[in-house]
C-alpha cells in the first residue's frame, strides 16, 4: 500500500512540477513579448518625444519671433484689411513693379505742311520724319522691356508706321538681350538695335526734341538711323570719371546699314543703285565685310547743376557700290544741361547737344549707268546744334541750326543725300503731363538742290502703359 | 628684412581696413541721413539726389552711374519715387551686388503700409503712384521701419560690423521714440488742424501727427494750379479755418502767397530732406524738430 502511495505522490509531484514549469515557460514567454513590445513602444515613444519637442521648439521660436516683429512694428499702423475681390472691381493687367515687364504704346501724329507738295522727296528724310503734307502718323511703337532673368534684360521696339496710302508698315526696331551680371565691368548686349554713334542715332523718336531727325544723321545713317543686328560690348573703365568704351559689330546687310551694305533703292528699271551706282549685293565674305563701331564717352559734373557728356564714335566697314569699296564714319558728340538746384519737375532746364560727322565713302564705277560714273570717293561732312531751354514747367523751347554738305561727286545733281543744306528750326513744346506732348516747330530749309523751303509742323504725341527710364 | 616685411603687411591691413568701410549709396538725403545713423563711421556714404531737388525728377547723371558701380549697397525709397531715373542707372552700374532682391539693394519701403494706393490705375487721374504715396519716410513712424531695412541689409552685407549697426539702430530708435512723444506734445494742441500742401507728398506725416493735409493747390497730382482751383481752395480754406500752407523748396512758392493773402494764412517753407532748408542739416531728426516746431509756430500765428 505505502509503495502505491508513494508513487502515486511521486507522480502527483512530477505532474504539479510538471505544471510549475509550464507556467513558469507561459510567463517567461508572456514577460519577453511583453518587454519586446515595452522596449518597442519606448522607442517610438522616444521617437515621437523627440519630433514632439523640436516642433514645440519651432513653435516657440515663431512666436517669440512675431512677438519681436509685432514689438518692431508695434508703432507702425496696421495694414488695413485687403477687401475681397468684387466682379465689379476693375481688372488690373499689368502694373509697375508687379508686371515681368514694362509695357508701352507711344504714339506721334505730325499735322502740316511745307512749300514743297513732296516734303518728303527732298526735305524730310528721315524714316520717322512727317512724310506728306496733311497729317502723317510715322511713329506708333510697342516698347517691351523688362528682366529675362538673373542674367539678361530684354528690350524691344515694335514700329508701326503708316505710309503715303496710309497703309500700315511694321518693323522690329529693336530687340536685343542685355547682360546683366558680367565681371570686370562689361556689359554685353546683341541682337537687332541701334549702334552707339553719337547722341541722337540711338535714341528713339519720342526723346527727340525736334519733330524731325538732323540732316546729317539721315546723310551718314540713312532714314531708319545706323541699326543692325549684331553685338556690342562696353567697358566701364575703373576711374572716377564716368569713362565709357564700347564696341559694336554688326552684319552690315541693309538699308539700315545705309552707307554699309545697302542695297540702296530700285530706280525706275527696278535697277538697285546707291549714289547712283547699280549696288552688287557682294555679301558677307569674311570678318572684314562686318560693320564695326567702335565709341569712347565720358561725363563729368562741372558743378552740381551742370553736367557733361562728350562722345567720340566711329563706323567702318564695306559698301556694296563697289568689289572693293569701304566706308568710313567719324562723329564728335556734345551734351551740356543746366538743371536749377530747386527744380520742379524738372524745370527750369538749358541743354545744348551738338554732334558733328564726317563720312568717306569709297564709290565704285558704274560705267552702264546713264551718265556714266567713275570710281570716286565721297567725303561728306555736317553737324547740328541745338539749345532747348525748359522755361517753366512743361514749357520747352528750342532753337535747332543745321549744315551739312560734301565734296563735288559726278552724280550729285540728282542725290537728294548729298550738296550743301542749311535749316533752321524753333520748336515750342508743351507737355500737359510726362505722358503727353504738344509740339510746333517751323523749319526754315536751303538746299543746292531746292533751294529755299518753309515747313511748319505740328505734332501730338501720346504714351499709354508703362516705359521704361530713359538715358541721360 | 623681416621688419619690412611686417611693415608692408601692416600697411597692407591699414589699407583693407580703409577699403573696408562699406561703400553707401542713398537715393535721396532722408534716406541718407537714416543711413547714416545706422552705419556711423563703419559706411561711407554719398546721397545721389540734392535736398532741394524733386525726387521724381532727378536727372540719371553719368557720373552716378560711377558711383553705384563701386558701391556695396544702394538704398532706395521705392515705391516708384525713383522710378524716371534709378533703373536707367542701375541698368547701366553693372554692379551685381545691386541687382534688385541682392542683399545690396535696399528697398526702404519694405514693411512699411502705403497710403493711396490706387484702386484703378488710371492717369485721368493725374501722375498717379500705382504702388501708393511714396513720401512716406517723413513719417517718424516710417522712419523706424526703414532703419530697420537699413540695419537689416548692413547687417547682412558687412557681417563683422552686425553689432555695431544692430546698436546703432536701438540708440536712433530709441532717441526717435522719445522725439516722436515730443513732437507729439508739441502739436497735440492743434490736433485735427487743417493745413494746406501745394503737392499731395504729406499723408504720413498728417497721420502721425493727427493733422489735416487734404487740401493740396495742385488740382491733380503733377497738375499746375489753375486760377479755378484755387478759388475752391480759398472757399475750402476759409470754411476749415486753414491757417497754414506748407510749400517744398522746388515747388511755386508764389502761388502759396497768392492763395495766403487771399485767406490771411501763412505760407510756410518746409521740406522732405534734410539739409533742403538753412537750420535741417543736422539729419532727420533736426529736420522733424524744425518742422514740427515751424508748425507749431504757424498755428500759433507767428510768423
Amino acid at each position: 500500500m505505502s509503495g502505491t502511495a508513494q508513487a502515486k505522490e511521486t507522480n502527483e509531484v512530477e505532474q504539479l512540477k510538471q505544471q510549475l514549469r509550464q507556467m513558469q515557460e507561459g510567463f517567461e514567454k508572456v514577460q519577453r513579448e511583453q518587454s519586446a513590445q515595452i522596449n518597442a513602444l519606448t522607442q517610438k515613444l522616444e521617437a515621437f518625444t523627440r519630433v514632439q519637442s523640436a516642433a514645440g521648439e519651432n513653435q516657440k521660436l515663431a512666436a517669440q519671433l512675431e512677438a519681436e516683429m509685432a514689438s518692431s512694428l508695434s508703432n507702425a499702423p496696421a495694414i488695413p484689411e485687403k477687401k475681397p475681390w468684387s466682379p465689379a472691381d476693375t481688372l488690373t493687367v499689368a502694373r509697375a513693379g508687379s508686371a515681368y515687364m514694362n509695357m508701352s504704346f507711344d504714339a506721334m501724329m505730325v499735322a502740316g505742311g511745307s512749300t514743297m507738295s513732296d516734303p518728303s522727296a527732298q526735305l524730310q528724310l528721315g524714316d520717322h520724319d512727317p512724310i506728306k503734307n496733311g497729317f502723317s502718323l510715322r511713329n506708333a511703337e510697342i516698347a517691351l522691356d523688362g528682366a529675362v532673368d538673373p542674367y539678361f534684360k530684354g528690350f524691344a521696339n515694335i514700329v508701326l508706321k503708316l505710309d503715303k496710302n496710309n497703309q500700315t508698315d511694321i518693323e522690329l526696331e529693336e530687340a536685343y538681350a542685355q547682360s546683366t551680371s558680367l565681371p570686370a565691368n562689361l556689359q554685353v548686349k546683341a541682337g537687332q538695335f541701334f549702334a552707339a554713334f553719337g547722341r541722337s542715332n540711338a535714341q528713339h523718336p519720342h526723346q527727340w526734341a525736334f519733330v524731325d531727325a538732323p540732316i546729317i544723321m539721315t546723310r551718314a545713317f540713312g532714314p531708319d538711323g545706323l541699326r543692325n543686328i549684331g553685338a556690342q560690348g562696353s567697358w566701364l573703365l575703373p576711374l572716377p570719371l564716368f569713362t565709357e568704351l564700347t564696341l559694336g559689330v554688326f552684319d552690315g546687310q541693309g538699308s539700315t546699314m545705309f552707307g554699309f551694305r545697302n542695297p540702296g533703292d530700285p530706280d525706275a528699271l527696278g535697277v538697285d543703285r546707291f549714289h547712283g551706282r547699280q549696288t552688287l549685293n557682294i555679301g558677307l565674305r569674311g570678318p572684314q565685310d562686318l560693320v564695326w563701331t567702335p565709341r569712347i564717352a565720358s561725363s563729368f559734373d562741372l558743378t552740381e547743376q551742370q553736367t557733361v557728356v562728350l562722345g567720340a564714335s566711329a563706323a567702318f566697314g564695306p559698301n556694296d557700290t563697289g568689289a572693293d569699296t569701304r566706308t568710313q564714319i567719324y562723329g564728335v558728340d556734345l551734351y551740356w544741361k543746366w538743371k536749377a538746384a530747386d527744380a520742379h519737375e524738372g524745370f527750369p532746364y538749358v541743354s545744348w547737344q551738338t554732334e558733328a560727322l564726317y563720312e568717306i565713302l569709297e564709290a565704285g564705277a558704274d560705267p552702264t549707268a546713264s551718265t556714266p560714273l567713275p570710281a570716286e570717293t565721297l567725303r561728306d561732312w555736317g553737324c547740328y546744334s541745338q539749345v532747348l531751354w525748359g522755361f517753366k514747367p512743361r514749357w520747352v523751347a528750342g532753337l535747332r541750326g543745321e549744315y551739312a554738305d560734301g565734296n563735288t561727286g559726278t552724280f550729285d545733281a540728282n542725290d537728294v543725300f548729298r550738296g550743301e543744306r542749311e535749316r533752321v528750326s524753333p520748336v515750342l513744346t508743351f507737355y500737359p503731363s510726362e505722358f503727353s506732348k504738344i509740339r510746333l516747330q517751323y523749319n526754315y530749309d536751303h538746299g543746292a538742290l531746292f533751294g529755299n523751303a518753309h515747313s511748319i509742323w505740328l505734332q501730338l504725341e501720346f504714351l499709354l502703359g508703362a516705359h521704361g527710364a530713359h538715358k541721360f | 628684412m623681416k621688419t619690412n616685411f611686417s611693415i608692408i603687411l601692416a600697411a597692407l591691413l591699414l589699407a583693407v581696413v580703409a577699403q573696408a568701410k562699406l561703400n553707401i549709396v542713398a537715393t535721396t538725403p532722408d534716406l541718407g541721413a537714416i543711413a547714416k545713423e545706422i552705419g556711423g563711421d563703419a559706411i561711407t556714404l554719398t546721397t545721389l539726389a540734392k535736398p532741394t531737388e524733386d525726387p521724381h525728377f532727378v536727372d540719371a547723371k553719368p557720373s552716378f552711374i560711377v558711383k553705384l558701380n563701386r558701391a556695396d549697397v544702394v538704398i532706395e525709397g521705392g515705391a516708384e519715387l525713383e522710378i524716371g531715373w534709378l533703373p536707367a542707372l542701375l541698368d547701366q552700374s553693372r554692379n551685381e551686388k545691386l541687382a534688385a532682391g541682392a542683399p545690396g539693394h535696399v528697398n526702404c519701403a519694405k514693411g512699411v503700409p502705403l497710403m493711396d494706393v490706387p484702386a484703378t490705375l488710371d492717369r485721368s487721374r493725374g501722375d498717379i503712384h500705382a504702388a501708393g504715396n511714396p513720401h512716406y519716410i517723413i513719417a517718424p513712424s516710417n522712419a523706424k521701419i526703414v532703419a530697420q531695412n537699413i540695419a537689416a541689409a548692413l547687417a547682412e552685407v558687412d557681417a563683422k560690423n552686425a553689432e555695431t549697426y544692430r546698436a546703432n539702430l536701438q540708440k536712433f530708435t530709441a532717441t526717435l521714440d522719445a522725439k516722436i512723444t515730443e513732437w507729439q506734445q508739441t502739436l497735440a494742441p492743434f490736433k485735427g488742424a487743417s493745413v494746406v500742401a501745394y503737392h499731395d507728398s504729406w499723408p504720413y506725416f498728417a497721420r502721425d501727427f493727427g493733422l489735416k493735409i487734404e487740401l493740396y493747390l495742385e488740382p491733380k497730382p503733377g497738375v499746375p494750379p489753375t486760377p479755378s482751383h484755387l478759388a475752391e481752395v480759398i472757399m475750402k480754406m476759409k470754411k476749415e479755418k486753414a491757417q497754414v500752407i506748407i510749400v517744398d523748396p522746388y515747388l511755386n512758392r508764389r502761388t502759396a502767397e497768392t492763395v495766403a493773402r487771399d485767406t490771411g494764412a501763412v505760407v510756410l517753407d518746409v521740406t522732405q530732406f534734410p539739409g533742403g532748408l538753412k537750420g535741417t542739416e543736422g539729419g532727420y531728426i533736426q529736420l522733424e524738430d524744425y518742422l514740427v516746431n515751424a508748425l507749431a509756430k504757424a498755428f500759433a500765428g507767428e510768423k
